[in-house]
């Protein structure tokens, strides 16, 4: 392929990301950015070249060891839960934004330990980026076929202006914001998005070898049997080459905690603690996904490929000797999205780590003081984005200069032996809390030291005298002192081997002299906040013991050169609201102090922000017996505090059940007032009527006759009225109160209603209303007689009531259900509006549209029925859906 | 001839209001309801209206609202007749501008003092 077509394309590519980049960032708040998806997707940033080449490239010469990279992390995954929640959680509490932060943090916020981290991490990473950058150069020149490709000029080399533009990159999207502990959305969701174009091209080419290449599996595995190396690749080689297994495993398992890159996805850019169970069973499906093909793929290249090749690079020679240039381009640009995914975050990373853990604490500090808050965030940018040119500069460099030798896997095994260096220091610092900062510092340098010694060292002495001499006599001569057989372990690979020794030592040193030693107060203080972090959770900043002399305008001025008036105004007056503080407060405190802290963590680092704080803060020293005792007694305060909260609730549920009885006796009140007024008005009706009508009795003498006994007549009316309302309401609050006695017996049911229609059966006639009742079969049922012929002489008489003269019809049936009898009485009167249909059963309701001047009747005939049938454990109501007239319904159990 | 409406949905009520008021010679008109009352009061401009407060569809309150943003009707005095007798709702009659308030059950030749008084 054409050399600039290659390149066009690649810049298409490269334009694409960073369009999703500028989109992502955009749309920061958007759920296509903010899901468990990304999040996981992201930690696949672990599956750099080395995974997409080189893991053929090894399974080809032996065979499945290359699983040992993705084994760690799948064995570590079950551990996420406890591990990376907790370190998620403290890096939160405490503004970590790098892997050096937190560790230094953990041993008392210690300035050289942080440095210290770094120059580990950027001694182990460059290279590893160097190499990244190589298998860039290599597949470009397959791909465009310059196989003499050996440029000394960088000014011809792609893969320099390659390195330049994922340096602008990462510099562009890496630092828009000072604050380094916040999130990258856009940088997260490209590393997403090259995630999947590397695993879809890898299992298309993976699929294309495997099934369009060869006849499927099968067919690979027979032909590839036959070969003379396939014993050797396939077997497992007893005891040794279970050691060299277990502590590559091991490897792995540290390197996916402890890589830069992997601290800052899985860390750092998380966003909820929840997506860790989602990352718990997709990430290691992903690594499935991604480790499928990769044996049949290195065989598939055994078998085909002759000569002296780059096994590593099977993937792209496979398609390129069918002629399928186009596949061989996906392969090629899967592998370049690993490479970028892995050069953006590591470089992202570390340069976090340069500059808050190196630069910034050691040389920029008295600077800062002297800057205002715009031109000290241009510093701290300015300074992260010439630390990520130099890294991404070094890296090519390196590249130029060692990496040519070296493989894809023996390099970032390096990497990972020297990453995992760390491991001691981070895993027991999480669970145990004498580990001091000078155990953590000499473990580490010891650690580093012997891997250099037995892995890096053979290679560069190798490389520089042209022969073996050291690897094969040892230092000086000294069998004991063999690199790569040390004190004469000499059954595990160099790497393995390597691990073994610097990890003991490592270890060792670490737990001695913590034991030895007891470290400051500080580190004490940070120990118990990280191991017991779930205890201070609460408590926050109010768990760091400090004393001594502060102003709080000494303070806010500090923060104010670094994060503006605005910001500083804002994040104090939010820690005034949390910890109940008055603004009038002159002095700082140990929760302000550590607060300040915190708030510069992200921008400079902690070790820097301990430092400018303490520098305008008069620090007493505290002794380690008063730090054990404040924490003791914060403990203490947690329990009384939990306690109190316990009893507040309490209290709170106590007081809400008062006011919801409370309520319910306000509405009973109220309804009874309502009840009660609801009385004296109806009483009061036919009281004053009698009262008027006997006064214009009394007074007038020479009233016609006729009128005179009309007004009696009125009297004796509203009398009967008055003495049936009187008798209704003892009987409704009899009812009520469930004080009446029934005399339930068996009964027929059709006799009982024969007795109620004979009741109103003149005034029906009267009306010319004509009642139907049919009789059926008998029925019995168990039910008080008289109380059952009051509710139908109700419903009768109120049907009789809406119904019209002449045409009224009123029909009363009867049905026998499973357990109930149901008794309907309809009429074919205007039936029941709508909106009353809710109020008929209320008591004194009564309707607007009866068909008479004056409703009969006080208002309590339903309310009394429905008591009546409630005694009897039945059910009244009315058909809703009856469109003729009235319908209303009763049962009554059998 | 005075004109004395009576707007009450109590039948018995009335037909003694009815026949005190037409022997001491007002021309009386009869309201079952508020809109009926409306309706006789904008026809009949009466000097005195005798209203009840719950009553069926417009009630007293509504009805005394509607007399009194009537100018035809400025000179009519309202007297409130109800059974509501607790300090708050009498308050709050004579707050909307009845002229007097008596409470159920009242005496005859009370109401016929008081309507008197009122008129002169």
């Amino acid at each position: 392929m054409n050399n600039y077509l290659l390149i066009s394309i690649i810049i298409v590519y490269l334009t694409f990301l960073f369009l999703v980049a500028f989109w992502a960032e955009k749309n920061s708040k958007s759920k296509w950015v903010n899901n468990p998806y990304i999040y996981v997707l992201s930690l696949a940033v672990y599956c750099s070249a080395w995974t997409y080449y080189g893991s053929v490239g090894i399974a080809s010469q032996s065979g499945i060891s290359f699983l040992t990279i993705y084994l760690g992390p799948v064995i570590s995954i079950p551990l996420w839960i406890l591990v990376m929640r907790r370190v998620i959680r403290i890096s939160k509490q405490h503004k970590v934004s790098s892997i050096a932060d937190f560790i230094s943090l953990r041993y008392g916020n210690n300035r050289f330990l942080g440095a210290l981290v770094t120059i580990i991490c950027v001694f182990a990473i460059v290279p590893y980026i160097s190499l990244q950058l190589k298998a860039i150069s290599e597949t470009f020149e397959i791909i465009t076929d310059e196989t003499s490709y050996n440029s000394t000029l960088i000014v011809d080399d792609s893969t320099f202006y390659i390195a330049v533009l994922l340096a602008i990159f990462v510099a562009f999207f890496g630092t828009q914001a000072a604050d380094a502990s916040q999130h990258r959305k856009g940088i997260m969701t490209t590393v997403a998005v090259e995630s999947i174009m590397k695993l879809v091209f890898f299992l298309v080419i993976g699929i294309y070898i495997t099934f369009f290449m060869f006849d499927g599996t099968k067919d690979i595995y027979d032909q590839a049997s036959a070969l003379g190396s396939f014993e050797k690749i396939t077997s497992f080689n007893g005891l040794e080459s279970g050691f060299n297994w277990m502590f590559t495993i091991m490897l792995s398992f540290f390197a996916i905690f402890l890589l830069p890159r992997q601290f800052h996805v899985a860390v750092v850019e998380n966003d909820r603690e929840r997506y860790l169970k989602k990352a718990i069973w997709m990430f290691p499906l992903y690594l499935l996904l991604f480790n499928i093909f990769v044996i049949f793929i290195a065989w598939a290249g055994n078998l085909s490929i002759s000569g002296e090749v780059n096994h590593d690079y099977y993937t792209l020679l496979l398609p390129l000797q069918n002629g399928n240039i186009i596949l061989a381009l996906l392969v090629f640009l899967g592998g370049f999205s690993a490479v970028i995914s892995m050069v953006v975050v590591s470089t992202l990373a570390l340069s976090t780590m340069v500059s808050n853990n190196l630069i910034i604490p050691y040389g920029f500090l008295d600077k800062f003081l002297k800057g205002d808050p715009e031109q000290n965030e241009k510093y701290i940018k300015n300074i992260r984005r010439i630390s990520i040119f130099t890294l991404i500069i070094a890296a090519y460099f390196f590249y130029i200069n060692f990496s040519y030798e070296l493989s894809l896997y023996s390099i970032g095994l390096i990497s990972f032996a020297v990453i995992a260096q760390l491991a001691p220091s981070f895993f027991m610092g999480l669970f145990w809390n004498r580990g001091s900062a000078k155990a953590v510092k000499i473990g580490m340098i010891v650690g580093v030291f012997i891997v250099i010694y037995t892995l890096i060292l053979p290679l560069i002495v190798t490389v520089l005298a042209g022969n073996d001499l050291f690897v094969e006599n040892g230092l000086f001569g000294i069998k004991l002192l063999k690199p790569y057989a040390l004190f004469g372990l000499d059954f595990l690979g160099p790497e393995a081997h390597s691990f073994f020794w610097s990890m003991f030592f490592n270890t060792l040193s670490f737990l001695i002299i913590s034991l030895l030693s007891k470290g400051n107060y500080r580190e004490r203080n940070y120990a118990e906040m990280f191991v017991n972090s779930s205890n201070y959770a609460n408590l926050q900043d109010g768990a760091f013991v400090w004393k001594g002399e502060a102003f709080i305008s000494d303070i806010r001025n500090m923060l104010n050169r670094f994060l503006g008036e605005e910001r500083t105004e804002k994040a104090l007056n939010l820690f005034y609201l949390k910890y109940g503080i008055s603004k009038d407060e002159e002095m700082a405190d140990a929760r302000l102090i550590k607060f300040s802290e915190k708030l510069l963590t992200g921008t400079i680092g902690s070790a820097s922000a301990r430092i400018l704080i303490g520098s305008v803060a008069k620090e007493e020293p505290v002794s380690l017996l008063e730090v054990l005792k404040i924490l003791e007694e914060s403990k203490e305060t947690i329990a009384v505090n939990k306690a109190l909260q316990e009893k507040s609730e309490e209290l709170t549920r106590l007081t809400e059940k008062l006011k919801t009885a409370n309520e319910e006796l306000l509405e009973q009140d109220r309804i009874k007032d309502e009840f009660l007024d609801t009385i004296a008005h109806e009483l009061k009706t036919p009281v004053t009527s009698i009262k008027a009508a006997s006064e214009v009795l009394t007074d007038d003498d020479d009233m016609p006759e006729d009128l005179k006994s009309k007004f009696l007549e009125n009297i004796v009316t509203d009398s009967d009225r008055l003495t049936r309302l009187i008798h209704n309401i003892l009987d409704l609050e009899k009812l009520s109160k469930g004080q009446e006695h029934l005399e339930m017996e068996p009964r027929e049911i059709h006799k009982t209603i024969d007795k109620a229609i004979h009741g109103i059966e003149q005034i029906a006639k009267n009306k010319g209303v004509e009642l139907i009742h049919n009789h059926g079969y008998q029925i019995q049922a168990n039910y008080d007689e008289d109380r059952i012929i009051q509710v139908l002489t109700n419903l009768l008489s109120n049907a009789l009531k809406f119904s019209d003269e002449k045409t009224g019809k009123i029909k009363v049936q009867v049905r026998q259900k499973r357990q109930t009898v149901e008794i309907i009485v309809e009429d074919n009167g205007k039936g029941i509006p709508k909106e009353e249909m809710n109020y008929i059963f209320d008591k004194f309701y009564q309707s607007k549209y009866q068909n008479i001047k004056k409703p009969v009747g006080s208002g309590l005939g339903l309310a009394i029925s429905k008591k009546i049938v409630e005694s009897h454990n039945g059910k009244i109501w009315v058909d809703k859906k009856y469109k003729e007239g009235a319908r209303f319904l009763f049962t009554i159990p059998k | 001839m005075k004109k004395i409406l009576i707007v009450d949905d109590e039948p018995n009520i009335v037909m003694s209001l009815e026949y005190t008021f037409k022997k001491k010679s007002f021309e009386v008109f009869i309201a079952r309801d508020g809109s009926e009352a409306l309706q006789i009061a904008e026809e009949e401009i009466p000097d005195i209206v005798l209203l009840d407060i719950m009553m069926p569809n417009v009630d007293g309150y509504e009805t005394l609202k509607e007399i009194k943003n009537n100018k035809n009707l400025k000179d009519t005095k309202v007297v409130f007749l109800s059974a509501k007798n607790k300090a708050t709702d009498i308050e709050k009659g004579l707050s909307m501008g009845a002229d007097k308030y008596l409470t159920k059950p009242f005496s005859v030749k009370k109401l016929v003092a008081e309507i008197n008084e009122l008129l002169n």
